[in-house]
């Protein structure tokens, strides 16, 4: 079921052109990924799906009663706002404690209901904005950078949980990430953008992509394929592994 | 209406009715760093005394009417290119001095130019009190019923953007609630102190509150305290109320400020 379509969208912001003639839509179920440069436009992308900016031409359809689970890229929290973070997941609606409780615990902070959100670390932060979003049962899950300050493992701790999610929700995912490798090889499509979308596809076809290269030259390539994800059956390379075994391989890493 | 023959009475309930009323704004104005927003609306209140005095209206209409003007205008003015306390702080002061200018325009005996500076809250009459309660009243059902909406834009506009909740309508009503602040207030306190009644009480309310309605229930008490006790003072030391409640105000924010600090 097509969630979210654009159609020759070209977006401003501040009177400069961000992003030009984007042709784009998501499915549910599957797992979209922005990737490109600093200032390629990927967050101002995302402002122009969820609505926040509004488009200078071209149009962007979503589904009816579509409910977008988004996790922004930053959240500056000045602690001008006393805030606990119960009361932070509940807006802009309300929930029962116990979804709360089941929220924080699939995202993996089950303690910290009664904290102040201004105490809380960045890992813990992202886990409590991923549980905001998941109590919305969203339909489309956004996801702006949501890794930033958090480690490798922490990210791809965090990334297993998207997954998991998805898989639970049957949601799509949209991302934007710059931890390239981690990120594609959890994909089922990459966009790659630098103010219009230079190429996409499957990570493999955007990897091998000379317009991908260009941008982010060949080297990403060994480590993406460590990450290659399990619903990927395409061996490029030529390790001897069976599936199991990659599957146990990614766990470990990724 | 025995009750309400006695000025003191009525001042104080003059007072409690201003506080509940910027009590809730007054937290937005904080969350929200809009200080300055709230001053420059403020002061365009003169000017809204003085036209409404030229064409003989209703002092609280001229004052709604020309605080929404100006509100609005500093909101679609903010963010082309001066940076925004500099055009904030042109257009408060410009507001006040083209306020000061218009009021001498008009013949002295006809006004008390200090009684819309700084309130006069002890004149207030059982009319003005019905407005005062009233206008209170449509602040507080407005911002309650946005609540939510509120909270989530005061948040992050995009992720209020990604729930369906339109940035600037929320703006707007924040606005709306802002000029009719003004209008319920100018009485009690003046032009000149409406900023510090819409600050001071949340900012003394910010660090015992865990909550955004706790801070907001908060904010209401310490604002009431405070124009109860700084009607009293007041009148003991025959000092001008409107500055004395709002020196309360002060003095709360200094304790509870040092409470935060001892407790933590």
């Amino acid at each position: 079921m097509r969630l979210i379509t654009a159609t020759g969208l070209t977006l401003q912001q501040a009177g400069k052109t961000v992003m030009r003639d984007v042709d784009m839509h998501i499915d549910r179920g599957e797992i979209v990924t922005l990737v490109g440069p600093n200032g390629s436009g990927k967050s101002s992308l995302i402002k122009g799906l969820v609505g926040a900016i509004k488009p200078l031409s071209g149009k962007v359809e979503t589904m009816r009663g579509l409910r977008i689970g988004y996790v922004p890229q930053s959240l500056h929290m000045d602690g001008l706002l006393p805030l606990t973070v119960s009361r932070f997941l509940c807006l802009p609606d309300r929930h029962s404690r116990d979804a709360m409780a089941r929220a924080l615990s699939e995202a993996g902070v089950p303690d910290l209901a009664k904290a102040q959100m201004r105490t809380l670390s960045g890992g813990q932060f992202q886990r409590v904005m991923l549980a905001r979003a998941l109590l919305m049962s969203p339909d489309l899950l956004i996801l702006d950078e949501a890794t930033q300050g958090l480690d490798q493992p922490g990210a791809a701790d965090f990334y297993r949980k998207i997954e998991h999610v998805r898989t639970h929700l049957n949601c799509a995912v949209l991302m934007v990430s710059h931890d390239l490798h981690v990120v594609m090889a959890a994909s089922d499509r990459v966009l790659c953008l630098n103010g219009h979308v230079c190429c996409e596809g499957s990570p493999e076809v955007v990897q091998d992509a000379p317009e991908y290269q260009a941008l982010f030259g060949t080297g990403a390539n060994g480590a993406f394929a460590i990450y290659r994800h399990r619903h990927d059956h395409h061996h490029h390379h030529d390790h001897d592994h069976d599936h199991d075994h990659e599957d146990q391989h990614k766990h470990d890493i990724a | 209406m025995t009750l309400l023959d006695d000025f003191l009475v009525r001042a104080g309930l003059a007072g409690i009715g201003t506080a509940l009323a910027a009590a809730p704004l007054g937290c937005f104005v904080v969350w929200r760093r809009m200080a300055y927003f709230g001053d420059a609306t403020a002061h365009a209140a003169l000017l809204g005394v003085a036209l409404s005095l030229a064409f003989q209206g209703p002092i609280m209409l001229g004052v709604l009417a020309t605080a929404l003007i100006m509100a609005i205008l500093v909101q679609n003015l903010s963010g082309r290119g001066l940076a925004e306390d500099t055009l904030l702080g042109v257009l408060a002061h410009s507001a006040l001095a083209i306020g000061l200018v218009a009021v001498s325009f008009l013949s002295g005996a006809r006004l008390d130019l200090m009684g819309y500076l700084f309130g006069d809250i002890l004149a207030v009459n059982v009319f003005d009190l019905a407005l005062i309660w009233g206008g209170a009243a449509a602040v507080i059902a407005l911002l309650a019923w946005r609540w939510q909406r509120l909270l989530t834009a005061t948040l992050n506009p995009d992720l209020a953007q990604a729930s369906g909740i339109s940035f600037r309508a929320e703006q707007m009503v924040l606005t709306i609630a802002l000029a009719l602040t003004v209008a319920v207030a100018i009485k009690a306190v003046g032009a000149l102190l409406i900023g510090a009644l819409l600050i001071i009480p949340p900012a003394a309310a910010r660090p015992l509150a865990r909550t955004p309605e706790a801070m907001a229930l908060i904010t209401a008490a310490i604002g009431s305290g405070a124009a109860i006790a700084g009607l009293g003072a007041s009148f003991q030391f025959d000092t001008p109320t409107g500055p004395t409640i709002v020196c309360v105000a002060a003095g709360l924010f200094c304790a509870s400020t040092m409470l935060a600090r001892l407790r933590a």
